[in-house]
């Protein structure tokens, strides 16, 4: 369902390029839990970019179900991204808004009305385990509960795949264990998980899918991987 | 949609409200902007008026001599409408003229006791030509001092109120042209203001727009509340010039009338009033709109 096709991406700053992925050929199969796993700089990154239409390959094609990523529009781009559900190693939370109010802020973009937004919303922190935190504000909350409010904003419009971008980065062990319980769950649920890590604890334990990059190029591809490091 | 564009609407509200003192002083600007253009509206169209008033009470008269048959001064009125640049000629016989004159005169014991006393009527048959345009009158007066003429006509007068109007319209120009100068000067400002505001407000809403587009927010729902904020810069900005040109109006119409006494200044604005609003709206709206437009394409990556 998400198919990378000889993707090249180079970037060009100030006259001096710099090859961040090359000739990438990857076939993500839907309901699929795949993990990325390289070192920083290797262009995890960049892949995760390409799909979400925030970069354009330089050759190549990406293409997201029936969408062609590098073909879209602006204007078409949302509705590639609803589809989406992305979370990061930062969070990306908004500050002057409490945990319902982020979630509900992804419905709101999308035109859903109040009434879904008031259903939805509760059901979406109940399921990360949150509910009785609704109404508290991110800087209230630890590092884990930021990132399963982002894992219920990601997870609201229903999309296809969930993008976890080094989702436990920043977290203590505890709970990033928690975090990967709650990315399996949804897997389980039959929504496709891409997640991008140099945890190498947790890519070992969960028998999945790995694929390595080094240097912008897929060095190993295997089903129930392991992280290795060369 | 509609609850699309609520949000839309809320999320612009809710910027504007946010950015509290840059509101304020962006919706000063286009105040001013929108004061200086009603005012050039008022003056112009008072100052028309005022001309308009003038010049129709200018006129060239040509009276004939007492004993001219009067087939020949219809022949000088043909000739004169036959000219391009007349507009009408008016022909008042020596009974007409002779009548006016009563009619005029009827409360004035003394000029009719006179007229009696003479006993025939004393009055010349006039034409009263008007121009198209205010240079033709010299031309005109020109065509009826030929030879031919001369020995029927007595006399030419021609209102010496040219001048007194070739200064008055100087005057309108010049303040127009100083007038409108300085609107598009203002106007420029203002435009560069709100341009900035937007862009202070897209840089401190960066993260908010990020998550935006992270979670699938269409282009409208990103763009849409920055045009908002422009829309209300310019209805709040409209509304205020309104307020304010409307109560200088009310008392400055007073004076106005002093110098044209046939026209109320007040009454017109009423008259005038809802063209006038829709100048503002249409031109403050604009230019919030417009500059909204520019700094958002200019500085809000989709």
């Amino acid at each position: 369902m998400i198919i990378f096709q000889n993707v090249t991406k180079i970037y060009n700053i100030d006259d001096h390029e710099t090859v961040a992925v090359e000739d990438i050929n990857l076939h993500i199969h839907q309901k699929e839990f795949v993990s990325m796993v390289g070192k920083s700089g290797a262009g995890k990154s960049t892949l995760i970019k390409l799909l979400t239409g925030e970069e354009k390959p330089t050759k190549g094609k990406v293409s997201f179900g029936s969408y062609n990523v590098n073909k879209l529009k602006p204007n078409e781009l949302p509705f590639l991204r609803r589809k989406m559900g992305v979370i990061f190693q930062d969070f990306r939370l908004l500050a002057n808004k409490n945990a319902y109010e982020n979630v509900a802020f992804a419905l709101e973009v999308a035109g859903r009305t109040q009434q879904e937004i008031m259903e939805f919303v509760p059901q979406a922190l109940e399921m990360v385990g949150l509910k009785d935190k609704m109404r508290n504000f991110p800087r209230e909350l630890s590092g884990g509960e930021k990132q399963r409010v982002a894992i219920a904003r990601a997870m609201i419009n229903h999309p296809d795949v969930i993008i976890a971008d080094e989702p436990t980065g920043n977290l203590d062990p505890v709970n990033t264990w928690e975090i990967l319980k709650l990315l399996l769950k949804i897997n389980e649920l039959g929504t496709t998980v891409i997640l991008t890590t140099h945890n190498k604890e947790i890519v070992n334990s969960i028998n999945k899918r790995v694929i390595s990059i080094e240097d912008g190029r897929v060095i190993r591809d295997e089903e129930e991987g392991k992280y290795i490091l060369v | 949609m509609l609850t699309t564009l609520s949000r839309v609407i809320k999320y612009g509200l809710v910027g504007f409200w946010r950015n509290g003192w840059l509101s304020t002083a962006t919706i000063a600007i286009v105040f001013l902007v929108l004061v200086g253009l009603g005012g050039l509206l008022m003056f112009n169209s008072l100052a028309n008026i005022v001309l308009t008033d003038i010049q129709d009470k200018i006129d060239v008269s040509v009276y004939f001599k007492v004993d001219a048959p009067e087939d020949r001064m219809l022949e000088v009125q043909r000739s004169l409408e036959s000219l391009p640049e007349v507009k009408s000629v008016e022909y008042i016989s020596r009974d007409k003229a002779l009548e006016e004159f009563k009619e005029q005169h009827k409360d004035d014991s003394t000029v009719s006791q006179a007229l009696e006393a003479i006993d025939s009527n004393p009055l010349a048959a006039s034409l009263n030509i008007k121009a198209r345009e205010l240079r033709d009158y010299e031309a005109i007066a020109g065509y009826l001092e030929k030879d031919t003429y001369k020995e029927i006509t007595d006399k030419i007068s021609y209102t010496q109120n040219i001048g007194v109007i070739d200064r008055l319209k100087k005057i309108k120009g010049t303040v127009e042209q100083g007038g409108l100068l300085l609107v598009v000067f203002i106007s420029l400002i203002a435009a560069l203001i709100i341009f900035n505001t937007i862009r202070l407000a897209i840089y401190s809403n960066r993260d908010e727009l990020a998550v935006m587009r992270l979670v699938g927010a269409s282009n409208f729902f990103i763009r849409g509340p920055y045009m908002v904020e422009g829309i209300i810069y310019g209805i709040t900005g409209s509304i205020m010039s309104i307020i304010v040109v409307t109560i200088a109006v009310f008392y400055t119409a007073p004076y106005a009338s002093i110098f044209v006494p046939d026209i109320n200044g007040w009454t017109y604005y009423l008259s005038n009033f809802f063209s006038f609003m829709f100048a503002q709206v249409f031109f403050g709206v604009g230019l919030g709109v417009l500059s909204s437009y520019i700094a958002v394409r200019k500085y809000l990556k989709l």
